[in-house]
């Protein structure tokens, strides 16, 4: 009976826990709270993403009302992948949480901040597990909202400018995604993913649902922050503390990635978006920009923070850059670097979410010397910065590799060439923060720190060993995501 | 002498009956228009209009911030709590036929439930965001 039930458990539990969270308002319970439910998202998701391996697609009649008529939620490959992403994150930043929180917020604001964890957590699991249009738009503004109040609890004055500004685009974003639903619904009369897909096919050469492409693409664009529509990231990661940061970079703009590929392949379907429309050429041409320009702009930042927030941006080009080869090994690398990407960039701004609490400060000056300072952290930090770059052996060479060959085998060999060619970029800027992090003498302010408590330094290296191990052994992670690649392309293979 | 008795006793007069439609409102919406969102918004209006007439100090006193913190949480739980209730009871997220002896009976009782949970929730946030702009600066 319980398994039967856990799509619906992948989602409710985390939001009854944010009530609870809520009501009892202290963060002494908070915390165990939130741990207790990260780790039994792990189980759900593990266990869903077995269950739709060795039997297919699991289908879940929300309130009994059978699909297409109720919301229905539906695991495959897909979202299952992406279940699994969202709660291992989640469950491995929580042991690094409390310290970090407790550094960086108010006392009377940390329960709060477990709260908005939560329900964060549940509209993101909530927009990957369901079949609805219009829940996943649900769960989007879930997400939205929560993570709004998180970067707004950052301690510095500028987190509520970020907040707002976030808030002003992710909203025009939500507006334009329901929009596009709408439209949607106009032309077919469903909501459900799979009902629509049919049913498309008759009205697809009408301008409503040319409109509605646009809509949901730009829409979904600004959710994933797609350069140049990536302006509200830099200072929403930059500012925002520690632990929402590490979050969101790694989670909400991969689940952002998951609804556009749920858009365009199976919706849309490939065919309809490649073959008639120019989509392949702006989307590789956005990519392309966003890999160059954003890596450029990251030499250039003197925040660590904001340096990490600027390669996110460049490394959602390499995302949509497979997206837009859509072949099945370019595809694979999309969705295999949204998880490389997760756990690198995780591994990353806890390394960075340390530094914070033991310096008070994240711009390059302060950390002159860390490295000294703190061995641990920072050679986590160096390792997950090649595993950025791209070098073999570590995840993000898996995923460019992947890239390069879909880029190869559609002919456009420049493109393979262009993904080499901006590793270099990374290499530029991951090189600065560690000639000053391990060349330079320490500060004063630097000289008297100690290494991270280990309940940072675990969880960082958790994920600075992830982006290794999968490096090494990508049998696991890319074959997952060979095979959800598979089922997206389904349509034009 | 203050010249605002009318609007004062008015008020006062109201206030039941504002309730009491908040109430016809919220049992209404299993059957037809209404249900919990437009009644909250009701019962927060209620509590709005008493704070505009009597002060800010008056309305805290009858609906505190703190209980206006725990209305807010606790109506997402109460319409978790029905889907949790059917979940335990043997059927799927939500499904208002496992509450009750035969379906019509469970599925009113089901949607009464949770449009409380709604109830409780919206007015309270009403509720919280008014009292966010109405104490700023003090």
């Amino acid at each position: 009976m319980i398994l039967d039930n856990l799509p619906a458990l992948q989602v409710v539990i985390p939001l009854v826990g944010a009530t609870i969270c809520a009501l009892i308002d202290r963060r002494r319970v908070a915390w165990p709270i939130a741990l207790a439910i990260s780790l039994v998202g792990i189980v759900i998701s593990v266990a869903l993403l077995a269950q739709v391996l060795a039997g297919g697609p699991i289908s879940y009649a929300m309130g009994g009302w059978a699909p297409p008529y109720g919301i229905e939620y539906r695991v495959d490959v897909v979202n299952a992948y992406i279940l699994v992403l969202v709660s291992v994150i989640g469950a491995v930043i929580m042991p690094y949480a409390p310290r970090s929180v407790a550094a960086e917020l108010a006392e009377n604001k940390q329960a709060w901040f477990y709260t908005m964890y939560l329900l964060n957590l549940t509209g993101l699991l909530g927009m990957a597990i369901t079949g609805d249009a219009f829940n996943a738009f649900v769960f989007l503004e879930i997400s939205s909202l929560s993570s709004y109040v998180m970067i707004a609890l950052g301690r510095d004055r500028r987190a509520l400018l970020a907040a707002y500004q976030y808030l002003i685009l992710g909203t025009i974003g939500a507006t334009f995604y329901v929009i596009g639903v709408g439209l949607l619904y106009a032309m077919t009369g469903t909501l459900n993913f799979v009902d629509m897909a049919e049913r498309i096919v008759d009205v697809e050469s009408s301008r409503s649902v040319l409109a509605a492409l646009a809509f949901l693409t730009v829409g979904i664009s600004l959710k994933l922050a797609l350069f140049p529509l990536h302006v509200w990231l830099p200072n929403a990661y930059a500012y925002a503390p520690s632990v929402a940061t590490v979050f969101l970079a790694s989670t909400a703009t991969k689940v952002a990635v998951y609804l556009f590929l749920r858009f365009f392949f199976s919706i849309f379907g490939a065919r309809f978006v490649y073959a008639d429309l120019p989509l392949t050429e702006i989307l590789l041409v956005l990519s392309v920009a966003a890999m160059f320009i954003a890596s450029i702009i990251a030499i250039f930042q003197d925040d660590v923070k904001r340096m990490l927030a600027y390669s996110s941006v460049a490394q959602i080009g390499y995302m949509t850059l497979g997206i837009g080869i859509a072949n099945l090994n370019g595809l694979t690398g999309t969705i295999v670097h949204l998880f490389n990407h997760a756990v690198t960039k995780g591994a990353l701004f806890m390394a960075v979410g340390a530094v914070v609490m033991r310096v008070g400060r994240h711009d390059l000056e302060g950390l002159a010397g860390i490295g000294r300072r703190m061995p641990v952290t920072m050679a986590g930090f160096v390792i997950a910065g090649l595993s950025l770059i791209g070098v073999p052996g570590t995840v993000g060479f898996v995923s460019k590799w992947y890239l390069a060959a879909g880029a190869f085998e559609s002919g456009a060999w420049l493109l393979s060439f262009l993904i080499m060619a901006s590793s270099f970029l990374a290499v530029v800027y991951v090189g600065r923060v560690v000639e000053i992090a391990w060349f330079r003498e320490p500060t004063q302010a630097v000289a008297s720190v100690e290494e991270a408590p280990l309940s940072l330094i675990i969880p960082t290296w958790v994920l600075v060993a992830a982006s290794v191990v999968f490096g090494l052994d990508a049998a696991f992670t890319a074959g997952v995501a060979e095979r959800a690649a598979e089922a997206l392309l389904a349509g034009i293979l | 002498m203050r010249l605002d008795v009318i609007l004062r006793v008015i008020s006062k007069l109201l206030l039941p009956f504002m309730l009491v439609f908040a109430l016809y409102v919220q049992f209404h919406g299993d059957y037809g228009p209404g249900g919990g969102f437009q009644a909250g918004v009701i019962v927060a209006a209620a509590v709005i209009l008493y704070a505009i007439m009597f002060g800010l100090d008056a309305a805290l006193e009858a609906v505190p911030v703190r209980v206006v913190e725990i209305m807010v949480p606790l109506g997402v739980l109460i319409y978790a709590g029905v889907g949790v209730a059917s979940l335990l009871l043997g059927a799927n997220f939500l499904d208002y036929d496992v509450l009750g002896h035969d379906h019509h009976h469970a599925q009113e009782l089901g949607v009464m439930l949770v449009e409380i949970g709604v109830l409780v929730s919206v007015s309270g946030t009403m509720l919280a965001i008014f009292y966010a702009f109405a104490g700023r600066g003090r």
